[in-house]
């Protein structure tokens, strides 16, 4: 039926996970993510006092920076560096902290494919561990269209070739997790659907047609539960078993 | 809360422009209540879209796009290059996209804004994925020359919905571009053709003489919407942008396929029926922008 891919997965199939938190000394909070070969760290300072010019002071301010793993940052970095600070910006609860900045900062590591997702990933577990207070969680997973239109998800790198062809276009889509919750299943959905299906943000890059886009959102979000439950569970390894109910709510 | 909450009692004896002010977001969603918005416009609906070719006579292809008071003047210059080793028949497209410091009280002179880099860079992701030009075209000489085209848009008055206006007037600067005649002198070099010497310089042909103007493929055409709670705003204002918070911008291409679909986080999340609401919407805005930038196009040739 389906050929299997170069490194021998499933079109559904994403690359081993890894997620370990708290390995910086410094930073308030700090996570390194990796999926396969692409691995990202990112360390979280704040929250800081002021705000920086034309932020709004009766919120908290988030400043993303994104360090590449060689040279200098550039437009495409710049506009990771934009998406990752809006994408935090709609998990955090910004209203409790006002007027104060928290600095997430992006090292990456490794890039083999799926970049931006592992990094949101990365920001997200980093920011539980500094203890910063969030709606919810976010999940990042990168989805591929191949020329004749199935759907691929968490290609090892843009130009991956799958069947022998090259991928025709692929999006970044985050979702929020699935959320463990005492209430009855069904009373918080949001025009009957879950809160884990609203997309948080959404980047394409290349053509496809709108039916595809929306099979991409559909493998995403089975792929994002899985990923959801895999950051719930490292969560929840912490080493400081006191405060992991805290940390990891 | 307690301060929305009660701002529906002060409402009745404010001045509704202090109203305005002191609580936006409730000002908002009185008038969505209502379907219509501050400016009078239904929710779906997109503000007036100008589109004036040839603003810059001094570019090979110019165009100035205004959506509302929102103002964007694009312009292209050709330059020959020598092409890639990897691409020998391919020309270039560098696109820049400019923020002054007249366009909006939010930037400053000096570091360019935050903004305008990343639609920079959207432009470029979507002009060169939608596969409107063929970089084939841009070829003059194999492997030995090639046109690079810079293209500049600037921001004359940033008034919400940048990326929509900044890809008309990109596209429309394209369709009005017209390709310099060169020809290859005697050392071998791309000099522009002049037709002075009828005998002397019959031997020097034009090389590009029937590439004038570009075939552009399939039209990428946008539409930002503005998300708040069920409400779904087309083309909002820089006022709307800020309040609203979640943009979501749709790009399809005039043969119906998906460029993108950005949101980049937000409060508001997209659910699968809006995801269809906003590309319904934006198919309905394609039409309308298709038909503006025709008549432009007429109104040229008439000229």
């Amino acid at each position: 039926m389906e050929t299997d891919r170069k490194d021998g997965r499933t079109p559904n199939q994403l690359r081993p996970l890894k997620c370990s938190r708290n390995i910086l000394h410094r930073a308030h909070g700090s996570a390194s993510w990796s999926q396969g070969e692409t691995k990202v760290l990112a360390a979280v300072y704040g929250p800081k006092a002021g705000t920086k010019k034309n932020e709004d002071p009766e919120k908290a301010c988030i400043e993303v920076i994104w360090k590449p793993k060689t040279g200098q940052i550039g437009k495409a970095e710049k506009e990771c560096e934009m998406i990752m600070k809006k994408t935090i910006q709609s998990i955090c609860l910004l209203t409790i902290n006002p007027n104060t900045t928290t600095s997430v900062i992006v090292q990456v590591v490794n890039d083999d494919g799926a970049l931006l997702p592992c990094a949101i990933n990365a920001a997200c577990a980093a920011l539980v561990d500094a203890g910063i207070p969030l709606k919810h969680l976010a999940v990042a997973i990168c989805c591929c269209v191949a020329e004749e239109g199935s759907v691929v998800l968490d290609p090892t790198n843009v130009i991956e070739f799958v069947f022998g062809q090259q991928m025709r276009g692929f999006a970044y889509l985050v979702f929020p997790n699935s959320a463990l919750s005492a209430l009855p299943e069904g009373s918080y959905l949001v025009n009957g659907e879950p809160l884990e299906h609203g997309i948080i943000t959404s980047v394409t890059h290349g053509v496809m047609s709108v039916d595809e886009y929306l099979k991409c959102v559909d493998r995403g979000r089975a792929a994002c539960a899985k990923l959801s439950g895999f950051l719930r569970n490292s969560l929840q390894k912490s080493q400081f078993p006191s405060d992991t109910s805290s940390k990891a709510a | 809360m307690g301060l929305l909450d009660s701002s529906g009692d002060l409402s009745a004896e404010m001045e509704v422009d202090a109203f305005r002010r002191l609580f936006p977001l409730r000002y908002y969603e009185r008038h969505l209540a209502e379907s219509i918005r501050p400016d009078g416009r239904p929710l779906g609906r997109a503000r007036d879209t100008t589109v004036a070719l040839g603003a810059v006579s001094s570019a090979d292809g110019s165009a100035l796009a205004k959506i509302g008071s929102t103002t964007m003047l694009a312009a292209i210059k050709m330059e020959v290059m020598t092409p890639s080793a990897e691409s020998p028949d391919e020309g270039c497209i560098a696109i820049e996209f400019h923020m002054p410091p007249i366009c909006s009280p939010i930037v400053r002179p000096g570091r360019p804004a935050e903004a305008a880099v990343v639609v920079s860079k959207q432009l470029s992701d979507t002009i060169l994925s939608s596969g409107m030009i063929d970089l084939k075209e841009l070829a003059l000489v194999s492997g030995k020359a090639a046109w690079m085209a810079y293209l500049d848009i600037y921001c004359l008055d940033a008034d919400g919905a940048l990326f929509d206006a900044a890809l008309l007037s990109a596209v429309a600067a394209f369709s009005h571009l017209q390709i310099p005649v060169v020809s290859v002198n005697d050392k071998g070099k791309i000099v522009a053709f002049t037709e002075e010497g009828d005998g002397r310089k019959l031997e020097k042909e034009a090389v590009n003489k029937e590439k004038i103007k570009l075939t552009l493929g399939s039209i990428p055409f946008s539409l930002t919407c503005a998300l708040h709670k069920k409400y779904i705003l087309a083309d909002p204002t820089s006022e709307e942008e800020s309040i609203m918070e979640t943009l979501v911008t749709v790009v399809m291409d005039s043969s119906d396929r998906l460029v993108s679909f950005y949101k980049p986080g937000g409060p508001a999340l997209a659910y699968t029926s809006l995801v269809t609401d906003c590309v319904a919407l934006t198919r309905h805005r394609m039409k309308e922008l298709e038909k503006i930038l025709d008549e432009a196009f007429s109104g040229m040739e008439v000229d």
